[in-house]
């Protein structure tokens, strides 16, 4: 029997306010251990929440964005559970009024329709001694430094048809969510968290089967190798007469395999109820329309921007949109008269080369968008050769600079110069007579080894295309 | 000391501002005189859980200052003012009389306590009450029971009986309790005070140790309307720490108090005031009714009929509320921690079995229980659908009255250990005072006579939202008429007599 994925997931972002949700204290990632915290987040007797209206703002940015609707009053709720990273033993979030309903963003021409997302505060950090988890460990610390850092968590609908689209989507919701500086989408600092529901059904069957919830899912590539790990596992259970059982699993990196949690863990009636320490909040619409219009151009818009306006390849336009700095920079070079193609190469290729390699954001480079249409210009005028070209890139990328100063400095103009190359290239041809000998005997190879010499002796400087022509001419007049 | 320093008990803030302008006594005078008065007479009523001597003595030097200089004094100066040990008053614990939290001192201050400081009140220590203000005897406490000081054998009334006994019987001159369902007016009409419940939200509930945040309101108590209104005055208006605190500031007291009765017109609430009110109480009620009708108001009857409903809906929403809010105390952060549980859970389990005492933990459950998976919407829901109908009542009701009244509670105080046993029958204790916390009105009760065992009857006055100074100034009105408050508690005058 053929079998189909259904597959829902909920991400947590950690929204980019410089202070917690509901007290004064920081929201920066790390630092001392129970520093960043206030008898608020604390959740000492007697003191109260107070909002940061900032974080509904970015809600409501974030709603815009998916094209949710926005909620003409939103309320808080307590969701109770004991845990020890949770200071009051309830977390303040939202249960049946959230900031936004029923949005989606496309990826790949495919609609995932957005069910909706809510604010709310999150926990602290443990640190066990002895054991992986709570269970077992010798004692356990807790650092309460994120404990009311404010979260937006957005669920789909169950819309998604697979393992890779399930990437496809985390990959653009981080994207828009950094488009419009709502969330930083760091997944190694958790400030950008994902679970996933999945179950299989018959091909054709139009009710849906039973879930599993996966959790601990550290990396985009996690998530779709838990998602496949986890369609497999399920279709083994049916096509073995076996039931999947509703439960939520956790994903194991090392063994490439989901295993089931404890089910006490999981066993939990959060017994909401509205928040009593906070009164609802209407959301004027003018409110509403002015984040709206202060919206930046979101990526898909761009994409097809890039490929209407400057002809690239969807692929093209996907790269260079991936990263909302880069392609800002992109915009930037072109409006000063950067050929797109060019600019787009130079970006594609040896930048974000450069970025992977040592790990960087665009954001930590130095280049200025002057840089790129110098670079490309002197390229284009055969002043540099395009390997200069790249060597100057990387060294503007990492330390700045002035492409014509540069030039000028380190005496990189290529020479065109005919008749000098020719005498070079004539002198290189006797002093290696042996080689030329084989050259004659048939074997051509030895072509790019006087090339090379002649790039040597002119150190890289020789216009390639200049040099090329002047041996073919010497090597078939002297044959 | 002061020449004839037995005086200084029981006087009033208008009496203490006159002596201190005067120069006859120093504020560090009527602390000691307090002090002395405490050491004697406390032992035998156990108002207090501690004395906050350091930081009071240091607050008369404060003003003592002042007067040296000839400078203006603040509103409260020199006052002595008890402090319920549910409301944070930075470096002394803040227990509410539970074991779960003897240890527990905030490193913090409530936004009251800011202002009583401000305002140049004396904090003097903080007063017993029911384990975190569950109770209507101030006998769940997990130290000692308060008694009454007109009769040792009965009890003050709760939650806030420390800090009731703390102005009958002379301790303080002000005092502030919680009222979450009738915690400080059902207990200032068993020992003959006055005590006010505002407005929801007029005064901050940042550093109150939460019970039910919904339903939770700090007030004051003392022995006159005057001081009461004073003492409002200064602690209410908006604070931007507390979210549901209102954007209001309550009319200047001393413009508003004596605007009197007149023409107003005064409702007695039908199902408050017959079945199962004791004779005493009624008889009162009757007398005060037709006080006011000879003070020029005009007074009849009104029907709140979803009233009858009040305690179930409270018991509903308080306890949900309570579940969450006493979540926190779970041996991880602070407070009681079970140092024999081997994991997380029997941490949890055996930390708060030993640290809750039963009517905390009776409510916990009920409340857990009103929240659970499937019986929500037929508690907690519907509980809060029925205290909109009872907000409605009101509503109408106050679209033909200014005020209504009926009595604070349908009993006297009652002997020691009565109720103990049957929740339910010290639940009932507040029936009259839990309509105005459902419904977020200011109440007040106000002596109103006594019965034939000389015990305190207190008159309870209701107004709407935000009509505070109405309220003050027709108690005001029915306290000049009556002259109740002149008569004390024994224990009042017993240093003078000495
Ligand atoms: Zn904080």
């Amino acid at each position: 029997m053929n079998y189909e994925p259904v597959i829902g997931l909920e991400v947590h972002a950690q929204l980019k306010t410089k202070s917690k949700i509901f007290c004064g204290c920081p929201t920066d990632f790390g630092g001392t251990p129970n520093d960043h915290v206030c008898p608020v987040c604390l959740g000492l007797p007697g003191v109260l929440p107070v909002l940061n209206r900032r974080t509904v703002e970015f809600a409501i940015r974030s709603g815009l964005a998916l094209n949710c609707e926005i909620a003409e009053v939103t309320k808080f709720d307590r969701k109770n559970y004991f845990y020890p990273d949770l200071p009051k033993d309830y977390q303040i979030s939202q249960f049946d009024e959230p900031v936004c309903r029923g949005g989606h963003l496309t990826i790949a021409g495919k609609k995932i329709r957005i069910h909706r997302a809510h604010l709310e505060e999150d926990a602290g950090k443990l640190v066990h001694a002895g054991a992986a988890g709570l269970h077992g460990s010798e004692y356990s610390l807790v650092d309460f430094n994120r404990c009311g850092v404010p979260l937006l968590e957005i669920v789909t609908e169950p819309d998604i048809e697979s393992p890779e689209q399930a990437r496809l989507y985390l990959t653009e919701l981080r994207n828009i969510l950094r488009y419009i500086d709502v969330c930083d989408g760091n997944l190694e600092e958790g400030s950008f968290r994902c679970d996933a529901n999945v179950s299989v059904r018959p091909v054709g069957q139009k009710e849906l089967g039973t879930k599993s919830e996966i959790k601990n899912m550290n990396s985009f590539k996690a998530v779709q190798r838990a998602l496949q790990s986890e369609i497999e596992r399920q279709i083994a259970v049916l096509e073995a007469g076996g039931r999947v059982v509703q439960e939520t699993r956790l994903w194991n990196e090392a063994t490439g395999t989901t295993f089931p949690m404890r089910s006490k863990e999981e066993a939990h009636d959060y017994r909401y109820f509205p928040e009593p320490d906070l009164v609802p909040i209407v959301i004027d619409r003018k409110w509403v329309e002015e984040i709206a219009s202060t919206l930046p151009e979101l990526p898909e818009q761009r994409r097809s921007r890039y490929v209407s306006q400057y002809e690239l390849s969807p692929d093209d336009a996907t790269v260079l949109a991936e990263s909302k700095e880069l392609s800002d920079f992109f915009d930037a070079a072109l409006s000063i008269g950067t050929p797109a193609k060019a600019a787009a190469n130079w970006l594609m290729g040896p930048t974000i080369g450069y970025l992977n390699e040592n790990k960087l954001g665009f954001d930590s480079t130095k280049i200025t968008p002057e840089n790129l249409r110098d670079l490309t210009a002197a390229v284009e005028a055969g002043t540099i050769s395009s390997t200069t070209a790249k060597q100057l890139l990387l060294e503007i990328l990492a330390s700045g600079g002035n492409i014509a100063n540069l030039i000028a400095e380190k005496g990189l103009v290529q020479i065109s110069d005919e008749k000098g190359l020719t005498e070079i290239a004539s002198k290189i041809l006797i002093d290696n007579a042996s080689q030329l000998e084989s050259y004659r005997a048939g074997k051509s190879k030895v072509r790019q080894f006087f090339f090379g010499e002649v790039m040597k002796a002119t150190k890289g400087k020789a216009n390639p295309q200049i040099v090329n022509k002047i041996l073919d001419e010497l090597l078939t007049q002297n044959t | 000391m002061a020449t004839d320093s037995s005086t200084l008990i029981g006087k009033s803030v208008r009496e203490l501002r006159a002596l201190l302008t005067s120069g006859s006594v120093s504020a560090r005078e009527i602390l000691q005189d307090h002090i002395q008065h405490i050491e004697r007479f406390d032992p035998e009523l156990g108002a207090f859980n501690c004395l906050t001597t350091h930081l009071a003595y240091e607050q008369a030097e404060k003003i003592d200052a002042l007067v040296k200089k000839r400078e203006p004094l603040p509103a409260l100066a020199g006052v002595p003012v008890a402090i319920k040990d549910n409301i944070c008053v930075p470096g002394y614990p803040a227990t509410c009389s539970s074991k779960i939290l003897q240890n527990f001192v905030p490193p913090y201050s409530a936004t009251v306590i800011e202002r009583l400081g401000a305002s140049g009140a004396i904090i003097i220590g903080k007063t017993n009450m029911d384990e975190f203000a569950m109770g209507s005897s101030t006998e769940n406490s997990a130290f000692a029971p308060t008694h009454n000081p007109w009769n040792v054998k009965k009890v003050p009334g709760g939650s806030s009986g420390g800090s009731t006994v703390a102005v009958a019987a002379g301790f303080s001159t002000l005092s502030l309790g919680s009222d979450t369902g009738g915690s400080i007016r059902q207990p200032a009409s068993f020992c003959g005070v006055v005590g006010m419940k505002p407005t929801y939200g007029v005064v901050s509930r940042f550093g109150l140790i939460a019970f039910a945040s919904s339903l939770d309101q700090i007030g004051p108590l003392g022995r006159e309307v005057e001081d009461v209104a004073t003492c409002l005055q200064v602690i209410s208006g908006h604070d931007k720490r507390d979210s549901t605190s209102l954007p209001f500031c309550l009319p200047t007291q001393s413009e508003t108090l004596a605007s009197g009765v007149k023409s107003m017109r005064i409702g007695i609430i039908s199902e408050l005031s017959g079945q199962g009110i004791d004779d005493d109480v009624r008889c009162s009620l009757k007398q005060a009714g037709e006080t006011l009708q000879s003070l020029g108001a005009v007074v009849d009857e009104v029907s709140l009929p979803n009233s009858k409903h009040a305690l179930s809906v409270y018991y509903l929403i308080a306890t949900a509320e309570a579940s969450a809010n006493l979540s926190r105390y779970d041996g991880v952060k602070f407070g009681l921690r079970n140092q024999e549980a081997d994991d997380i859970l029997s941490m949890y389990f055996s930390s708060r079995s030993d640290g809750f005492g039963a009517e905390v933990k009776r409510r916990i459950m009920l409340g857990t229980y009103a929240l659970s998976s499937g019986y929500y919407d037929a508690y907690y829901k519907k509980a809060q659908q029925v205290r909109r109908l009872i907000k409605q009542d009101f509503d109408r009701a106050f679209s033909q009255f200014d005020l209504l009244i009926c009595p604070t509670s349908p009993t006297v105080a009652f002997e020691l250990g009565a109720k103990t046993a049957d929740p339910l029958q010290m639940y009932l204790s507040d029936i009259a005072t839990i309509p105005a916390n459902l419904a977020g009105i200011p109440g007040i009760s106000i002596p109103c006579g006594f019965s034939q065992q000389r015990l305190p009857i207190g008159l309870q006055l209701l107004g709407p939202a935000l009509a505070d100074s109405k309220l003050l100034a027709a108690a005001y009105a029915f306290e000049k008429a009556t002259q109740f408050h002149t008569v004390t508690a024994p224990v009042l005058t017993a240093s003078a007599k000495h």
